[in-house]
């Protein structure tokens, strides 16, 4: 099974946007999956405050994103002053997905839901 | 933007070569917590490649097997590594323990930011300067290259997402918005017609917004000096702003906190030089 270069969880702590249960499920999964990820309390605190973090991501290539809109977090990562790349970016959108599609995106199909396996 | 970047205390859960993994719920719960309050957490496994912090402080959390130091330097020389054996913690102590070396080491706390403030989708706009034009509050400025910039991001009204309303391109994300496409949702064409709509400020208030609020304000003061209806004046100030209100989803709080009429004529003439310099700016910087 391969493993994902790099994977970013936001867990949109300031605000109710992002269902609970989603966030919550995906972030459990991600745990219980046994790779290793960097998860943040808010990216868009992050951008706000120009964190130097979001440069480093965003010099390696094959990132997955778990966080909101793909159009919002492209622009908040420019606002930092740290565009992502033009390709080879995944977003995935915990706001409309599922907590599955989620999983199946960031980590392929050796990890299925609970229910499913 | 322009403010100087603040450090987020990055924290990291070790449970590579030389210590203890944790019990999956336990692990579950302390990441939670952490993330709920506002810390950045790379998980280490085996294998894995997270972020490691180029400058600050990294505080690692783990069940160490062996013996560790307190405090380290990062191989570059710029971060503060501080190192904390949670063996036998339970998440709250956990919490205190970082919030105790936090304050210790006089690292930044989490938190102290407001989750509102727009983001300019670059793709869209036009450097129209109409945002600059309209915010009351100068949450927008340009660059040198006479670029429209979100500059002052802090005095932006919780909840307002008028200046977006305002864009004629539908330019300006608010992330934590509840609804597209001002979230950040794709834009579809029943989008741009709705958002067209609403923001056509000239055919609801009949004009330039400035303009009509002067004009607003100069029949006030004519139909002050004839009627002297208080009540009246009163009145049609509140359906007007009722009106602004519902069309742009401006919270009462910020029209309760609007300048005076004056003020407004005065920053409306600022923020119009600005946007004409900026424009001059940025047509000179494309020529070059």
């Amino acid at each position: 099974m391969s493993q994902p270069a790099r994977i970013i969880y936001c867990h949109c702590a300031y605000a109710q946007v992002v269902p609970k249960a989603v966030k919550e499920e995906v972030l459990r999964r991600l745990l219980d999956s046994g790779v290793a990820f960097d998860a943040v309390a808010d990216l868009c605190e992050m951008s706000a405050k120009r964190d130097p973090m979001l440069k480093q991501l965003v010099e390696e290539p094959g990132m997955k994103i778990a966080a909101c809109y793909p159009r919002a977090v492209r622009w908040l990562f420019a606002a930092a002053e740290a565009p992502l790349p033009a390709a080879g970016t995944d977003v995935l959108n915990m706001r409309v997905d599922t907590a599955d599609n989620v999983i199946f995106a960031l980590l392929g199909d050796g990890f299925k839901s609970r229910e499913a396996s | 933007m322009i403010t100087a970047p603040k450090l987020i205390v990055h924290l990291a859960l070790y449970e590579g070569e030389g210590s203890e993994p944790l019990a999956p719920p336990i692990r579950f719960e302390l990441i939670r917590t952490l993330l709920e309050k506002g810390y950045a957490v790379s998980t280490i496994r085996p294998g894995g490649r997270v972020s490691s912090p180029a400058e600050g402080s990294l505080i690692v959390l783990g069940q160490f097997t062996g013996q560790t130091p307190p405090q380290a330097v990062g191989v570059s020389g710029a971060v503060q590594v501080y190192f904390r054996d949670i063996r036998d913690l339970d998440n709250p102590a956990i919490l205190l323990a970082v919030e105790g070396l936090c304050g210790q080491a006089q690292l930044p706390r989490p938190g102290g930011w407001k989750p509102w403030f727009p983001v300019i989708d670059y793709d869209r706009c036009t450097n129209c300067m109409q945002c600059l034009s309209f915010c009351l509050f100068d949450v927008y400025g340009v660059s040198v290259k006479g670029k429209i910039q979100v500059r002052s991001e802090n005095n932006c009204k919780t909840d307002c997402p008028a200046c977006s309303r305002v864009c004629p391109e539908v330019a300006i994300l608010f992330p934590k918005y509840r609804s597209g496409p001002i979230n950040g949702d794709e834009i579809n064409p029943d989008d741009l017609r709705r958002e067209a709509m609403k923001v056509d400020i000239s055919s609801l208030l009949g004009g330039d917004i400035y303009q009509a609020l002067r004009d607003r304000s100069e029949k006030a003061k004519s139909r002050f000096s004839k009627e002297r209806d208080d009540d009246r004046a009163l009145k049609e100030r509140q359906r007007c702003l009722a009106k602004l209100q519902e069309q742009m989803e401006i919270p009462a709080e910020v029209l309760a906190s609007l300048p005076s009429i004056d003020q407004i004529q005065a920053k409306a003439e600022q923020a119009k030089a600005r946007a004409v310099e900026a424009l001059k700016l940025a047509a000179a910087s494309s020529d070059a």
